[in-house]
C-alpha cells in the first residue's frame, strides 16, 4: 500500500543523506521524495511516498521519528490531503502536431513554457493521477525529457505537519 | 509551528559550569574542546594522534586532569571506550585523526551502537576549504559513519563547536544510549573563539520518553496478577537503566522467575534461585522451556532479537506479552506483543512493583526447576575443557571479577558458567559480536574501575585480532593496569568449527589456527608476565599466580580441541528444539 509520509525536519547539513540512508539501510522504498525550506528557516518539509504493508509503514515511521534531525512525522495516508506533482514535459512538436499538443496542455491546465522548431516544453501541476495521465497523453508524440518533484501534500482542514 | 516535545525527559546530561568564562581571552578550537570535556566531567580518553588532530594533541599535551590513554590501533581506542562506559555508566571518549584513523573506528562504533554504549568519538577532519577535494587523509567521515552511530555532527564553524560537542554528550548518554561522532576540521581546531562556552541546547527533534503510560503499566501488573506461569525477559535495557533492585523486589513479591538475555546479565543475580540463567541460542535448556511454556511475559528491556526468538512462529506461542523498551522502534519489530509501554525501565519498574500482587507459584516453580534437574548444566570434570576452566575461573574469584569477553563459544561459555550477580560487571559484544573486542574492552574497563580485579576472556581467534593492545596492557605510562588475560586456546575458530561440524558436513573450511604463534612468548615480549596451562590441576594455581601479581598477566590455557556449546538452538528451529551433548544432534 502506498503511504505518504510528511516530515518536518531541521534544516541542517545532512538530514536528506540521513533520511535516504535510513530507508536504504533498512531496505525501505522510497517511490519519490521532496524537499523543501517552509514559513520557518530553521526546518524544512520532506514529503516520502513509499510502499509497505502495515507493520513496515509503522516501522518507517518509528525510524523516521527516532532520528534526532527529524521533528515530527505525519502518515498522511490516514487524513484528507491535498496532493500535487509538478511535471515538465519535453514533447516532440512538428508544426502538424503542435497546435494539438497545445490544446492537449491547455484542456489539462498546463502552460506551454517553451517552444523550439522541433519540440515543445509544457508545464503541469495536478495530483499524481492527472499528470500520469497527460504524459500518457503525450507519448504517441514521442517523449523526450521528463523532470517531475513527486508528490507534495498537505493535510486539509486544522492538522498541521 | 513545530511540533512540542511532549515528554518530561531525564536532566540533561549534568555539565559544570566553565571554568573559562566566555569574554576573556580567546580559545583555540582545541582548547574549547578540552574545556568541554572538563564540562562533562571526563576523566580518561582514548586517542590516537595524527595530522588532523595535531591541534588537538598540542593542547592535551598540557592537561594534568584528563588521563590520555594511548592505544595501538584506533579500533582498540573504540573498544576502550567502549568497555570504559559499559562499567562506569560514563560515555566513553576515543580520539582518531582523519581519513584512517576515522575508519578505523567504525567496528568500535558499530559494536557501540548495537549495544547502547554511550560514546563520543570525536574525529580530526581536514581543514574546511579542502573538504571534497579528496586531500591527503580526507574521508567522509559523517557520511560512512552515519549507519553505525546514533548520530553525527561535522562543525563547519567554529561557533558551532561548543554547542555540537555538548549535543553529542547529551545524545549519547540520554535516551536509549549509542555512540555519537563529531567531526572537526583542523582549521576549526586551530581557530580563536570568544563566545559562550555552555550555549543551550536546542534539539526539537529529540525528545525520548521516560515516563511510561501508566494505563499500561496496570495492565501489565493485571496480567502477571493473573498468570499462573509469568517470567520475567531481562535484557541489556534493564542494566542500561539501573532496574536491578526493582527487578528483584518484583520478582521476589510476586515469586516470578527470571531469564536474562547475554545483555542482560547481571541485571538480577545469578546466585538467586529464581534465575534460570541466558536464554536463546546458547541458552539454558530451562529457561528455553520455561520461554516456550509461560502464559505471561514481561520483556524489560529486551528486543526480542533473532538469537533469543528461534523460529518466530513458534516463539513463546501460547502467552500474553508485555514490552518495557526505551526505544519505540524496538516494540513489535519482530514480536508482536499485547502491552506495549514505551517508557525507561527504572521509572515503569518502580510504577509496577506496587501493583503487583504478592503471590507464590508453587506449581510453576516445581515444573521448572524439574526441566533444571533433567538439563543440568555442567562441565567436564578433570579435563582441560574450555567451560571447565571458565567455571574455575568464577570458582576463584567468587563471580565477583569485571570480566571483558571477546566472541565465540568461549562467549557463550563465560555467559552460562560466569554467573554474575550484579549488573555492570560484564563487557560483551552482543548485538554485532565483534572477534577483537575482548583485550581493549578490559583494558578499557579497568581504567574505569582501577581498584577492581578485571579478566579478559579471549579465544585464540579473536585475541590476535587487536593484540597490538598488549602494549598498551604492559606500557609503564599505563601503571594501573592490572588486566588478567585468560586466552582460551584450542586452535580452532571453535564457534565457526562448531557450525561446520554440526551443519556443514564437517567440511573445516579456514577455522583451524592450531599455526598460532606461542602466546606465552609473545605476551612476554610485550613485557607481560605470561605463563601456559595445559593440565587440569594446573588451572587453580595459575589462576591464583594471576591474581596475586601486582601487574597484568597473561595465562595461555590449552585447552581440548574440539568440543561444542550445548545446548544449542539451531538456526530458524524453534528455542524448545536445542541440540544437546552427547547425543548426535539431526541435521535440520
Amino acid at each position: 500500500m502506498r503511504h505518504t509520509i510528511s516530515c518536518l525536519v531541521r534544516n541542517r547539513f545532512g538530514v536528506l543523506a540521513h533520511v535516504a540512508g535510513l530507508f536504504s539501510s533498512r531496505g525501505y522504498n522510497i517511490e519519490s521524495l521532496t524537499v523543501s525550506k517552509t514559513e520557518d528557516p530553521m526546518f524544512s518539509r520532506m514529503t516520502i511516498v513509499t510502499i509497505g504493508d502495515d507493520s513496515i509503514i509503522e516501522q518507517i515511521r518509528k525510524q523516521l521519528g527516532k532520528l534526532i534531525d527529524i521533528i515530527k512525522v505525519i502518515d498522511l495516508s490516514d487524513v484528507e490531503t491535498v496532493e500535487r506533482d509538478l511535471l515538465l514535459i519535453k514533447v516532440n512538436a512538428q508544426p502538424g502536431t503542435r497546435g494539438e499538443i497545445i490544446q492537449l496542455t491547455e484542456a489539462y491546465g498546463g502552460r506551454i513554457v517553451d517552444i523550439g522548431p522541433k519540440e515543445l516544453l509544457a508545464e503541469l501541476t495536478g495530483s499524481e493521477k492527472k499528470v500520469d495521465s497527460f504524459v500518457r497523453l503525450m507519448q504517441p508524440f514521442g517523449i523526450k525529457e521528463i523532470a517531475r518533484t513527486g508528490r507534495v501534500s498537505m493535510a486539509r482542514g486544522s492538522t498541521t505537519g | 509551528m513545530p511540533g512540542k516535545s511532549k515528554s518530561n525527559p531525564k536532566p540533561t546530561s549534568k555539565r559544570a559550569k566553565p571554568a573559562q568564562t566566555s569574554g576573556s581571552k580567546p580559545l583555540t578550537g582545541a582548547a574549547v574542546i578540552v574545556e568541554c570535556l572538563r564540562m562533562h566531567n571526563v576523566e580518561v580518553v582514548f586517542g590516537y594522534p595524527g595530522g588532523s588532530v595535531l591541534p588537538l594533541f598540542d593542547e592535551l599535551y598540557s592537561v594534568r586532569d584528563i588521563r590520555i590513554v594511548q592505544p595501538r590501533h584506533e579500533q582498540g581506542a573504540a573498544h576502550m571506550a567502549d568497555g570504559y562506559a559499559r562499567v562506569s555508566n560514563k560515555p566513553g571518549v576515543c580520539i582518531a585523526t582523519s581519513g584512517p584513523g576515522a575508519t578505523n573506528l567504525i567496528t568500535g562504533l558499530l559494536t557501540a551502537y548495537m549495544d547502547s554504549v554511550p560514546i563520543v568519538a570525536l574525529t580530526g577532519q581536514v581543514p574546511t576549504s579542502l573538504i571534497g577535494n579528496d586531500a591527503f587523509q580526507e574521508a567522509d567521515v559523517t557520511g560512512i559513519t552515519r549507519s553505525v552511530s546514533k548520530h553525527n555532527f561535522l562543525v563547519k564553524s567554529i561557533d558551532e563547536l561548543a554547542l555540537s560537542i555538548h549535543e553529542a554528550f547529551h545524545i549519547a548518554t540520554t535516551g536509549r544510549p549509542g555512540p555519537v561522532v563529531v567531526d572537526i576540521p583542523k582549521n576549526i581546531q586551530t581557530a580563536l573563539f570568544d563566545g559562550p562556552l555552555d550555549p543551550p541546547i536546542d534539539l526539537p527533534g529529540y525528545a525520548p520518553n521516560y515516563t511510561g503510560n501508566i494505563r499500561q503499566i496496570e495492565r501489565a501488573a493485571e496480567m502477571l496478577n493473573n498468570a499462573k506461569r509469568p517470567l520475567f525477559y531481562v535484557g541489556g535495557g534493564a542494566v542500561i537503566s539501573g532496574a536491578h533492585e526493582e527487578i528483584l523486589k518484583a520478582a521476589e513479591k510476586a515469586e516470578i522467575p527470571v531469564t536474562m538475555t547475554l545483555m542482560g546479565l547481571g541485571a538480577f543475580p545469578a546466585s538467586n534461585p529464581l534465575s534460570l540463567g541466558m536464554l536463546g541460542m546458547h541458552g539454558t535448556a530451562y529457561a528455553n522451556f520455561a520461554i516456550t511454556h509461560c502464559d505471561a511475559l514481561i520483556s524489560i528491556g529486551a528486543r526480542f532479537d533473532d538469537r533469543v526468538t528461534g523460529k518466530i512462529d513458534a516463539f513463546s506461542p501460547n502467552s500474553k506479552k508485555a514490552h518495557i523498551d526505551i526505544d519505540p522502534t524496538s516494540i513489535d519489530k519482530t514480536v508482536k506483543v499485547d502491552i506495549p509501554i514505551v517508557g525507561d525501565v527504572l521509572d515503569v519498574m518502580k510504577k509496577l512493583v506496587p501493583l503487583l500482587k504478592k503471590q507464590e507459584r508453587t506449581e510453576w516453580l516445581k515444573t521448572i526447576n524439574d526441566w533444571r534437574k533433567t538439563h543440568k548444566l555442567d562441565t567436564p570434570k578433570n579435563e582441560m575443557s574450555a567451560p571447565t576452566v571458565i567455571k574455575t575461573l568464577h570458582d576463584v574469584t567468587k563471580g565477583n571479577a569485571v570480566i571483558a569477553v571477546d566472541v565465540g563459544q568461549h562467549q557463550m561459555w563465560t555467559a552460562l558458567y560466569y554467573g554474575f550477580d550484579r549488573p555492570r560487571r560484564f563487557c560483551v559484544s552482543g548485538g554485532l559480536g565483534t572477534m577483537g573486542y575482548g583485550l581493549p574492552a578490559g583494558i578499557g574497563a579497568q581504567f574505569a574501575l582501577p581498584n577492581e580485579e578485571v579478566w579478559t576472556i579471549c579465544g585464540d581467534g579473536g585475541f590476535m585480532m587487536n593484540i597490538q593492545e598488549l602494549a598498551t596492557l604492559a606500557s609503564p605510562r599505563n601503571k594501573e593496569l592490572k588486566l588478567k588475560v585468560m586466552i582460551v586456546n584450542n586452535g580452532w575458530l571453535g564457534m565457526v568449527r562448531q557450525w561446520q561440524e554440526l551443519f556443514h558436513g564437517r567440511r573445516y573450511s579456514q577455522v583451524d589456527i592450531s599455526d598460532n604463534p606461542d602466546f606465552v612468548k609473545l605476551g612476554t615480549a610485550f613485557g607481560i608476565k605470561s605463563e601456559a596451562c595445559t593440565e587440569y590441576k594446573d588451572i587453580v594455581p595459575a589462576i591464583e599466580r594471576a591474581r596475586a601479581f601486582d601487574g597484568p598477566y597473561l595465562i595461555d590455557f590449552r585447552v581440548k580441541q574440539e568440543e561444542n556449546v550445548y545446548p544449542m538452538v539451531p538456526a530458524g528451529a524453534a528455542v524448545d528444539k536445542m541440540l544437546f551433548y552427547p547425543k548426535q544432534p539431526e541435521l535440520l
